[in-house]
């Protein structure tokens, strides 16, 4: 599946510079260098956000989460949910892996969607590594700000149809 | 004609947040769970970074050909701050099918605000690939929640990147007097 999307990925990369290089070829050389440039800055962060992820998540209570996410905690465990995934790190499988481990013990489903969806929203290291560096800085905390509510509305939205 | 945006540092606070953090966390792995467990963790995240890398140029590659296929023009009349509702959801869909991490996707929206998206656009499409990102769901989230699970969380979050695009257009107009970046 990994390998689907980085061929998925390259194709889209392939479709484009094609279509720059038969357009404009002057264009076609500056991109590759602006591409080049952006990489290399990105390079060092990125090595460091993922190198990183694995000790942060070593170092998580994980085993406390699940018992502050049960069924009956109501808006008090969508709240702690929505906190706690907002404080969990970034890397790719991090908050899955610690919201699975909380419905198998027992948690609640529409907790566990507002954790994975602010683990998704504002895991904070991703923010900085990733978003901050890419986007002018008042658009991305306008784009958290304007996040707060939506674990809240997905697991409201849980809450009322009684799924999954 | 080179894309405009402002020069990127390799290393600023930012970064150095995270590598305090990560190097903190290390330590004290090292000492708690001895060097067996710290090397076993290091592995699997150099690999893992290692197979990040071809995402990481793609996503910068796209970035710079998108820019400068896209007359500005065009991305301002689709996604500009003029686009209505219709911006928002292109800019939602556009955001659902992207493939990519979020070394893909930051760059591109980047690329599409100097472009002239505006910032709710812009938003709409972030939170639509964080939310409702197929490549996402399948790859990482279908694996530990199962389909069932998935697709609801899904279906619960289709309308959210477009009520949030929307509030950060409206707020983005009242922050408007002081300098768009």
């Amino acid at each position: 599946m990994n390998l689907a999307i980085d061929i998925a990925l390259w194709a889209i990369v392939v479709t484009l510079g094609v279509t720059l290089f038969l357009r404009d070829q002057p264009s076609f050389s500056d991109s590759l260098q602006f591409a080049r440039r952006e990489f290399l800055a990105l390079l060092p962060r990125i090595a460091i956000g993922m190198i990183g992820s694995g000790f942060i998540a070593e170092t998580l209570p994980s085993e406390l989460i699940p018992s502050l996410l049960g069924p009956e905690t109501g808006a008090t465990g969508l709240l702690l949910g929505s906190v706690a995934g907002a404080l969990t790190p970034g890397g790719p499988v991090v908050g899955f892996a610690i919201a699975t481990a909380a419905l198998k013990s027992g948690a609640g489903a529409p907790q566990v969607i507002a954790y994975s969806i602010a683990w998704a929203l504002f895991a904070l290291p991703r923010v900085l590594i990733y978003e901050i560096p890419s986007m002018p800085a008042r658009v991305v905390w306008l784009r958290v700000a304007v996040s707060l509510p939506l674990p809240f509305l997905a697991a409201w939205a849980a809450m009322m149809t009684g799924r999954p | 004609m080179t894309p405009a945006r402002r020069p990127r540092r390799a290393f600023d606070w930012s970064a150095a947040v995270v590598a305090t953090l990560a190097i903190g966390s290390a330590i004290f792995v090292f000492f708690r769970d001895g060097q067996a467990r710290f090397l076993a963790i290091l592995t699997d995240d150099v690999w893992l970074f290692g197979s990040m890398l071809p995402k990481v140029l793609a996503g910068c590659l796209i970035g710079a050909f998108i820019t400068l296929l896209l007359p500005r023009e065009t991305i301002a009349k689709w996604v500009g701050a003029d686009s209505g509702i219709w911006g928002i959801l292109v800019a939602t869909v556009a955001g659902a099918i992207l493939p990519g991490g979020p070394m893909t996707i930051y760059p591109v929206a980047g690329a599409f605000l100097a472009a002239g998206a505006d910032a709710g656009a812009a938003c709409a499409f972030v939170i639509s690939w964080t939310l409702i990102g197929y490549t996402r769901a399948i790859v990482w989230e279908l694996p530990f929640f199962g389909l069932d699970f998935v697709v609801w969380r899904v279906l619960f979050s289709l309308p959210l990147p477009i009520l949030a695009g929307l509030a950060a257009r409206a707020a983005w107009r009242l922050m408007k007097p002081k300098v768009i970046a």
